[in-house]
Formats: C-alpha cells, sequence, structure tokens
C-alpha cells in the first residue's frame, strides 16, 4: 500500500450549555441552534490524526500518502466543523448539503453519506464515526453506513493499529475486552474516552476559513436516486416530542440555609427518610417525665 | 397449519446476567403490547449450547422460539448473527423487532434494521400500541432532556433498541412453555470478516453509585475540596452514594470513580442532591431517570435548577452543613 485513504464522517450538533426547548410551543428553539463539532466525531477525527502520525513515523520517508477526508452532511453551516477539521489537521473536507436531504433517519443518512464515500473516495481504506452523537444519541449511522459499503464494522474502538492491509483492534463491548482484526476496507466507531482531541489553534482555524480544501455536493452530484430523498423515504417519523423535565413541578426555595433546610423536611421528609430508608420524623411523643 | 399471528421478536441476547435480564424485560414488554395487535412473543436464539436460555425464556413469557445452535456459534459475532438474524426475518416476516440496547445489541441492531431496509428506534424507554396499531417507540434525545414519539407507518418490522432496567421482567414460571422450532445453520453462511483474536471478562467495576437509591452530586458550585469532603458525611447519613462532576475531578475532589455524566456513570436514584452544579448537558444526560432531585446553587437560572423537583436558591456549602445538622438532630429524636 503505498497510498492510504481514510474518511472520517462528521455531524454538527447543537452547542447545549442550555436546552434549546421551549415549553411554551413545546418545540425546539431553532434560533438558538448554535453548532459545534459533536464529541464523540471530533474523537473519530483525532483517533484518525493519530493513525496517521503512526503510520508516517513507521513508513520509510516519502513512500506513503496517507490523506484524511472528512465528510459532513447538514445544513450549509456545517461547514464550519469541516473547517475546525481542517484546522486540527485533515487534508480536505466534504459538505453533504441539500433540502433534499433534510429530514433523513440513520437509514437514509447512512445510504448518503455512503454514496458520497463512493463518489469522492471510491478507493477508501478506513472510515470512522463517532459511536453515537450527542444529540440524537442513536449511534446507528456507523452501522449502517458500514452495511451500505458492504465493510466489515467494529463499534466503540478504543485502540487501533494498521498493519499491512488490516487492522488491529481494541474494543470494550458488554464488560468484554476484544481484541479484534479486520480485513481493509473498514469502518469503526469512536467513543469519547480515549482519544481526547488536540486543541484547535487560533490561527489554523482562521486559515481553513481562509484557503482549506472543502467542496459541497449537492443531492444531484452524488446522483441521490428521488427515492431517496430524505423526508419522505425515512422509514420512520416522528409523531411527538416533548420534554419530561419541563413537566416537574419545580418548587423554589430561597434564604438561610437553616430556614430552608428546616422547610425541605417540613414539606418532603417522608420522601427523604423513605429514599434513604430512615425515618426522619421528629417524634412528639416524647412524653415528659 | 400456519399460524396468522403477528410475530414480535425478542433477540436473546445472553452473553452475561445483565443482557440476559434485558431480554427478560422484552419478553415481559412484549407480552403486555401482544394483545392489541393479535401477537405472539417470539425468541430468537443464536449461539451454541443455548439449550438453558431457549428454557429460560420460555419460563419468562417466550410463546414461542426460533433456535439455530451450532459450534460455529459459540462466540459472539454481529457479522454472522446480522446474517442469520435477516435471513429469518426475511421468511418469517415479524411485525416487530426488539433488541436490548447494549453495547452489542446497538451495534447489532442498526445492521440488521439498514438490510431490512427499515426503520430502527435507538434506546428505547417506552413502547405502545396506538389506535392504528403501530409501535409508538419513545425515544431519548439531548442527554434525555428531550423524549421523542417515533413510529414507523409503512416498513417492517417495526423495530426498536430497548434501553435496560425499563420494563419489569414476568416471573420465571416453569408451567409455561415455549414451542421450540430449531433452525439449521445455514449451508451459505458467510465467513466472518472480523477475527476475535482475544476476549476477556471485565467484571463491572462495582456498581454502587449506579444502584444507589440516594445520590449526593456536588459540582465546581462546592468551592473546595474540604468544603466537598461534607457530601461525604452527608451520604453517610442517607445511606447514599456521592458522585461528581468533571471540574471536581480535575480538581482531585473525588476519585475519576466518581463521575457522573457522558464519559462517567449513570445514576437513577429515587432522590438525587445537585450542589453547585450548572447542568451542562453531559452531567444532566447521565441524572434524568432520578426520581426526584433537590438541586441546590446560587444562580436561580442554572440548568440543573430548572430540572429539580426542589430548587433551593442558596449557598451549597452552607446548605450542605444545614443539611447534616438537621439530619443529626433528627436522627437522634428517634
Ligand atoms: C466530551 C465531554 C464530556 C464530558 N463529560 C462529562 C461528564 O461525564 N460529567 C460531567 O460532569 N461533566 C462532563 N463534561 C464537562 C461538562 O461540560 C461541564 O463542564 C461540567 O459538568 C460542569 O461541572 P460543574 O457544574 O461542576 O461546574 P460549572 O459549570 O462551573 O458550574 C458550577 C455551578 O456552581 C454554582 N455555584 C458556584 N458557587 C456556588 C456556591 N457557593 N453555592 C452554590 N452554587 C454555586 C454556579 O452557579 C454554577 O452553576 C464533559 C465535557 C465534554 C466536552
Amino acid at each position: 500500500m503505498d497510498k492510504i485513504e481514510l474518511i472520517v464522517c462528521i455531524k454538527q450538533v447543537p452547542l447545549v450549555s442550555e436546552l434549546p426547548w421551549d415549553p411554551k410551543t413545546k418545540t425546539l428553539r431553532r434560533e438558538m441552534a448554535e453548532g459545534m463539532m459533536d464529541p464523540a466525531a471530533k474523537h473519530a477525527l483525532e483517533a484518525a490524526l493519530q493513525i496517521r502520525k503512526v503510520m508516517e513515523e513507521k513508513a520509510v520517508a516519502g513512500k506513503k500518502k496517507i490523506r484524511i477526508t472528512v465528510i459532513t452532511m447538514g445544513p450549509p453551516m456545517s461547514e464550519e466543523v469541516l473547517r475546525e477539521a481542517l484546522a486540527m489537521g485533515a487534508d480536505s473536507g466534504v459538505l453533504l448539503t441539500d433540502p433534499r436531504m433534510a429530514g433523513a433517519d440513520t437509514l437514509i443518512t447512512s445510504k448518503i453519506l455512503g454514496a458520497a464515500i463512493k463518489k469522492v473516495r471510491p478507493d477508501f481504506d478506513l472510515v470512522f464515526c463517532g459511536s453515537a452523537a450527542s444529540d440524537s444519541e442513536t449511534g446507528q449511522v456507523g452501522p449502517q453506513l458500514a452495511e451500505e459499503l458492504d465493510v466489515p464494522a467494529a463499534a466503540y474502538v478504543e485502540r487501533l493499529d494498521i498493519e499491512n492491509g488490516h487492522i488491529r483492534i481494541q474494543r470494550l463491548c458488554d464488560n468484554f475486552l476484544e481484541t479484534l482484526e479486520m480485513d481493509l476496507p473498514a469502518l469503526v466507531t469512536i467513543p469519547p474516552r480515549t482519544f481526547f482531541p488536540r486543541h484547535v489553534p487560533l490561527g489554523g482555524l482562521q486559515q481553513s476559513f481562509e484557503g482549506g480544501d472543502v467542496r459541497t455536493l449537492l443531492a444531484a452530484d452524488i446522483a441521490l436516486s428521488p427515492d431517496l430523498y430524505a423526508a419522505k423515504a425515512s422509514p420512520t417519523k416522528i409523531v411527538n416530542v416533548f420534554s419530561p423535565t419541563a413537566e416537574k413541578e419545580n418548587i423554589r426555595l430561597r434564604g438561610a440555609a437553616k430556614k430552608v433546610v428546616e422547610e425541605l423536611f417540613r414539606r418532603f421528609e417522608d420522601r427523604i427518610g423513605g429514599a434513604a430508608g430512615k425515618d426522619l420524623k421528629i417524634s412528639d411523643l416524647k412524653i415528659p417525665e | 397449519m400456519a399460524d396468522k399471528r403477528n410475530e414480535i421478536w425478542v433477540f436473546g441476547d445472553y452473553r452475561n446476567y445483565f443482557q440476559n435480564r434485558v431480554t427478560l424485560q422484552l419478553l415481559a414488554r412484549a407480552n403486555a403490547i401482544a394483545p392489541a395487535i393479535d401477537g405472539l412473543v417470539c425468541a430468537v436464539v443464536l449461539g451454541h449450547d443455548v439449550g438453558e436460555y431457549v428454557w429460560e425464556y420460555g419460563a419468562h413469557g417466550a410463546d414461542r422460539i426460533y433456535v439455530t445452535d451450532h459450534p460455529d456459534l459459540k462466540t459472539y459475532s454481529g457479522d454472522l448473527y446480522t446474517h442469520l438474524m435477516v435471513k429469518l426475518a426475511e421468511e418469517k416476516r415479524p411485525e416487530i423487532i426488539l433488541i436490548g440496547a447494549t453495547d452489542f445489541g446497538r451495534e447489532f441492531g442498526p445492521r440488521v434494521a439498514k438490510r431490512l431496509e427499515t426503520g430502527l428506534t435507538a434506546d428505547c424507554v417506552g413502547l405502545e400500541i396506538n389506535r392504528d396499531g403501530l409501535l409508538v417507540q419513545t425515544a431519548p434525545g439531548f442527554g434525555g432532556n428531550l423524549l421523542a414519539e417515533i413510529v414507523t407507518p409503512k416498513a417492517r418490522p417495526q423495530m426498536a433498541t430497548v434501553r435496560p432496567g425499563i420494563f419489569q421482567e414476568i416471573p420465571h414460571d416453569d408451567d409455561r412453555k415455549a414451542e421450540v422450532i430449531e433452525i439449521p445453520l445455514p449451508p451459505d453462511i458467510p465467513r466472518d470478516r472480523v477475527r476475535l483474536l482475544r476476549c476477556e471478562y471485565r467484571p463491572g467495576r462495582d456498581q454502587c453509585l449506579e444502584d444507589a437509591r440516594v445520590v449526593i452530586c456536588g459540582g465546581r458550585g462546592m468551592g473546595s475540596k474540604s468544603k466537598f469532603k461534607k457530601l461525604f458525611e452527608l451520604a453517610r447519613l442517607l445511606n447514599g452514594e456521592v458522585g461528581a462532576t468533571r471540574p471536581v475531578i480535575y480538581s482531585r475532589w473525588a476519585d475519576h470513580e466518581a463521575l457522573v455524566g457522558q464519559a462517567g456513570r449513570q445514576v437513577k436514584p429515587r432522590l438525587l442532591f445537585s450542589f453547585g452544579i450548572s447542568g451542562a448537558i453531559q452531567h444532566t444526560a447521565a441524572v434524568t431517570d432520578a426520581e426526584f432531585i433537590i438541586a441546590v446553587n446560587k444562580n436561580p437560572h442554572a440548568t440543573m435548577m430548572k430540572m429539580a423537583d426542589v430548587a433551593i436558591a442558596a449557598d451549597a456549602n452552607q446548605v450542605c452543613t444545614a443539611l447534616i445538622k438537621e439530619l443529626k438532630r433528627r436522627l437522634k429524636s428517634s
């Protein structure tokens, strides 16, 4: 192998320090949807960067070309995460954006990503995905993309090595520490645990917004069949969204510590005592002698 | 005569005790929803020497069990299990397939759904049948702060992975017997593309925090290591366990074992105290299953305060001290 193609699939997710949930209208407040790179995907990119470094050091200088391509599907603003990925060290970015891709569930997303990979990097060696995105948390796109590309796959990968056309992996799966091996091409998903992402230098970030190899692909560019227009083709439909936390009573107490604690016990001593398995009632049966 | 009832399949995930428990929980849920769609509860068991599980699933509510028992299946394999499950589903056409949301299930389920060209809802915390006879799957997003109800109107089967610990299993009943249908290993089975070189069982770390009925979580707002220590005394008085946020771990006020959140542990106590915690989603994701939350924070607008049942706007350390004092007084008086 004198050339290795690594691909990282990245999702932009809402930056939520606050839940962008409007309890009145019972909808997500889209205007609050400032984006960030999904943490697991960022770890996946870091894994790719580290593997590239290791392989470059192992190879005779100049012999091997290892290229990292990052791909995202989303609204036009998702280009930001590609720029950030370039600043971290990826070589090029592909933005899949088209209203016809909006509303895709995981099945359709995996088909669109698969079509794009086959188009731009048909000779890919290894695809990296985050193990689960922080917004919808399905963790389904990685395994489904492996199916679409018809390659072997392993999820939750914590260590990996590429050697002579295959990849060796360590992962923790349901209390089993597994060492696995698969031939390339293959796909791995990376949890936000072991590959801690490097810091993006501000200068580099600026540079990647000015230059940087990012191309945009529309549905037509990957010859997306009308049968796959996302909103209609997706087999799952969301019928209702609600916030369980918004339905709590949210009793507010304030004031001096001693007073609020007294009030807390007055109102909730049964609940506190019940959970602790202790009787916290002040016994008023102590009759003076 | 062919049975025309709609089959509800539960994947037999038996590799360890915990995985096996969620399988039993799903059998129970399948039994609960079956009448609404004239359903027949089926388990699918793949592996080697699995007779014990076949018998157990029968006693826990499966009406019918499909079994492929073969030495080639003696270790769990995503590749082979996907192939076998898809082949069987194409032949038997179940209405619903339920899979425990274990690590294995969450890797295996998506691949089965993809090959069957159907929908899959991840990590469901609720399953109901609606008026149209569709499976309504309730799935969390944004760290459990939002729940979405999802249906698969047309594609079949309707598929879901389901979070462990949500449904109550049906007690073991030896008089319940399932019809067992043996499915021989097909001759054209593909080679496993993933080679398992080594597999070591790692006994789970202790589950004290996960299982605790009372959890006391402290964050950066506790102020210092010595103040944070008081939470341990409070925990002792309440038979609870202490959890912490990431800044607390970084400052070494508590061990990494105490980390609660996306990168740490998931808790589901009956009572959660939250002291000086802002409520970043990486933390709250792991506490939304708490039954009752009492939060203390100087800032009444903190997210943690908004998701609490009781939100106390005060100094965390002072409230902790007052709580300890009051508890001691009450425990002495009884
Ligand atoms: C990939 C990733 C994974 C992460 N995983 C985790 C995880 O698993 N677990 C986790 O916890 N975090 C995790 N984090 C970090 C998380 O985003 C937050 O930074 C963290 O939870 C904040 O902890 P905190 O609430 O203690 O601190 P802060 O956010 O600093 O909040 C401190 C709070 O204390 C209040 N306060 C201050 N002084 C007082 C006082 N005297 N009395 C009362 N209140 C006071 C303040 O009003 C504030 O609300 C992760 C982050 C990333 C990027």
